[in-house]
């Protein structure tokens, strides 16, 4: 758990982060989210101290970060930025290695953790490992920057606009692949964004930030339905924030008992696409299949509808 | 089919633009210029001898055989390797030739009677070096391959020094009187480069470092080693002359160590402050060419300050920082010759001497080997950066 205390920062007469506090649960993805400018990176660079607060503090696991080293914190916790920053004269391993080593793991650990990784990462080691950043693809790269960055097994990530460099198809596929990390590793992450479908898409909770100040942090469901703020639902988007809502339910949550004509939708859909698939298939319900193709329920237009509305 | 077609057409001999100049060059060159200068003393002006009239009639025609051959390879030949092998067998016959005429024209014992290289030596040598370079060009061998070229170059050289294949030749005359001179200054010569050159690494390194991380410092040190810079060399050992001398006279320590107004220390202490700004300038650009991302990942993940500076953006900076080193020690190789017209060695002292005495034999015994060295000193650096840059990209 990571307890944000009264934390601001003040570059001369300049307030970028405005006595902001915060509680990030264990084992979540906490996404926040602000215009640029708005405060957001500074904020989570004071978590692991490469900017240093005014005031205010930040507790990990109850221990107070100020009690460290900033190198020796940072160790401890995991860093993916845009653009991957990868080492550009060390190879795909040596990135990897990088924290391992400056934490003194024996070789044989450090190379099992490596090849898991790139494993984990749908990387060949046999192909990769060797490989220098130059020789990657935009996507592969920033899948060795995300490698790297849980190398060590930190119980925390923290990932400024770690996407932000990729194109929509590939960001999408890092997007699946940071949800199987976390479900894997059960990490807590920390990710900065300025796109708000990014935030819905893969945070347990959104703080949407702006001129320094969190103006409201809560699960994305309650960030649409009761935005705290003109701004946040400016930010939340008013013209299409049923069909978001939508978004945020999964077929199988919503599913209604019984069997249906129709076609078959998969559990794990959201029901945003179940109802953009009925309305392009012109029919009224749809039947929703588990992984296995097990019919698990059924699911109606007029159903799918009444969720769209805030209850 | 089409290879049936091509075959069809007659060829036209292709004519290489490059090797028909350099061709007619050396071929006028041979014709109308003296093949060897033969002088009656080291002073005085000599007469001109042609190849045919200074070598023994068997040795002409094969000098003349093995250039007719580099021309045609000049001319026709396509392949780089046959254009670089026989500019060198030009550059071997036209050396064996020259120490041949030297031998052949001067008689058993007599110790003063010169024989110069003619302008023909040289425009022949400038032709094949040209050849050569274009030749290599074309290869473009990698870094380890052209410095294991230049060793071979320098091996056979050397070779054919000790054998005393030149000794009847005016430089090697001049040598031989002023042997033990030549060590010490040579000696001097690559101390003052080296020695300046280290100095100004030590300093101008820092001080690049410096100038990156605060950036307010950047235009005023630059500004200053820039000024430095401009002013010429024999003015700034004249500037150094009155400080370094009341510095003797008031520090009798520093006069022990040799510190005077004139001779090494004022030629030192220039060499270095003109070494400070290529490297301190290139330091600063090679780490600003370090990607910001790169800086910023490896600070979160916990690298302390200095292992980002070692391990991280000087290691990425290198390439950059080695060209500024290199600038320096080709310029320091050729500023050191200057210095000895402030007393401070090197083998400028032969050049000087030699303009002093109208011996050009003495001016060409200092010179040729700052050409070397310079020249050597940028072969191999420049494969080190090469090398250091290919790593890195």
């Amino acid at each position: 758990m990571i307890s944000v205390e009264h934390l601001t920062k003040q570059y001369g007469a300049a307030t970028v982060v405005d006595d902001v506090s915060m509680t990030i649960e264990r084992n979540s993805i906490t996404v926040i989210v602000g215009t640029s400018g708005s405060g957001k990176s500074t904020l989570l660079r004071m978590i692991n101290r490469l900017v240093e607060p005014t005031r205010g503090r930040v507790l990990i696991d109850g221990r107070d970060t100020s009690a460290e080293a900033p190198y020796l914190l940072r160790r401890r916790i995991g860093y993916a930025i845009q653009g991957h920053g990868l080492f550009p004269h060390r190879t795909v391993r040596e990135n990897i290695a990088t924290v391992p080593r400056l934490l003194g793991w024996d070789e044989a650990r450090i190379g099992a953790r490596v090849e898991e990784l790139l494993e984990v990462f749908q990387l060949d080691p046999a192909t990769y490992a060797q490989a220098f950043p130059h020789q990657l693809s935009g996507g592969q790269q920033q899948r060795v920057g995300v490698a790297r960055a849980l190398a060590a097994e930190p119980s925390v990530l923290l990932m400024d606009e770690p996407f932000g460099a990729l194109d929509p198809i590939i960001r999408a596929k890092a997007q699946e692949d940071l949800l199987d990390i976390q479900r894997r590793y059960g990490t807590t992450i920390v990710l900065v964004t300025h796109d708000m479908d990014e935030a819905f898409h893969l945070g347990d909770r959104v703080a949407v930030m702006s001129l320094g100040r969190v103006l409201q942090y809560d699960r994305p469901a309650v960030l649409l339905t009761r935005p705290a703020d003109p701004f946040v639902a400016r930010m939340t988007g008013v013209s299409d924030r049923a069909m978001r809502l939508l978004s945020l339910t999964t077929a199988g949550e919503a599913a209604l008992p019984g069997a249906s004509e129709g076609p078959t939708v998969a559990a794990s859909a959201s029901l945003r696409e179940v109802l953009s698939e009925l309305l392009w298939r012109g029919a009224e319900s749809a039947t929703v299949t588990d992984a296995e193709g097990t019919p698990r329920g059924r699911l109606t237009v007029a159903a799918i509808l009444a969720r769209g509305r805030p209850s | 089919m089409s290879a049936r077609l091509a075959l069809a057409v007659p060829r036209l001999p292709r004519v290489d633009p490059l090797g028909a100049l350099l061709t007619a060059l050396g071929a006028a060159a041979l014709v109308l210029l003296p093949f060897v200068v033969l002088k009656p003393n080291r002073i005085l002006p000599g007469e001109p001898v042609a190849m045919l009239a200074a070598l023994p009639g068997w040795g002409a025609f094969a000098c003349q055989a093995i250039l007719a051959l580099a021309a045609l390879a000049a001319l026709a030949a396509s392949n780089a390797r046959v254009r670089l092998t026989a500019a060198l067998l030009g550059v071997i016959a036209v050396a064996l030739a020259l120490g041949a005429a030297a031998d052949a024209l001067t008689p058993a014992g007599n110790r003063v009677v010169r024989v110069a290289p003619g302008a023909a030596v040289w425009v022949l040598l400038s032709c094949l070096g040209l050849l050569a370079t274009d030749a290599i060009t074309r290869l473009s061998p990698g870094p380890a391959s052209r410095v294991l070229f230049l060793a071979l170059f320098i091996g056979v050289a050397g070779l054919a020094l000790a054998h005393g294949t030149f000794d009847n030749l005016s430089v090697m005359r001049e040598y031989t009187v002023n042997a033990d001179r030549f060590a010490r200054e040579a000696r001097q010569h690559v101390w003052l480069a080296f020695g300046s050159l280290t100095a100004a690494f030590i300093v101008a390194l820092p001080l690049g470092i410096l100038c990156h991380r605060a950036p307010r410092l950047r235009a005023p040190v630059l500004g200053v080693l820039n000024v430095i810079q401009t002013i010429p060399a024999i003015a700034l050992f004249g500037i150094l002359m009155a400080p370094l001398a009341s510095l003797a006279a008031a520090v009798p320590l520093a006069a022990a160590l040799g510190i005077r107004g004139v001779g090494a220390a004022p030629a030192a202490v220039a060499l270095f402050l003109y070494s400070l700004l290529p490297i301190a300038a290139n330091t600063v650009a090679g780490l600003k060419r370090v990607p910001r991302a790169v800086v910023e990942a490896a600070r979160g993940m916990g690298l302390t300050d200095w292992q980002v500076l070692g391990a991280i953006e000087l290691v990425l900076a290198l390439p950059v920082i080695l060209t500024g080193v290199r600038i320096v020690l080709v310029q320091n190789i050729g500023m050191v010759t200057v210095a000895a017209l402030i007393g401070g060695g090197g083998l400028g002292t032969f050049v000087f001497q030699g303009i002093g005495q109208t011996a050009i034999d003495l001016v060409l015994l200092g010179a040729i080997p700052v050409v070397a060295l310079a020249f050597s000193a940028a072969v191999v650096l420049d494969a080190l950066i090469e090398i250091r840059d290919r790593a890195r990209t």
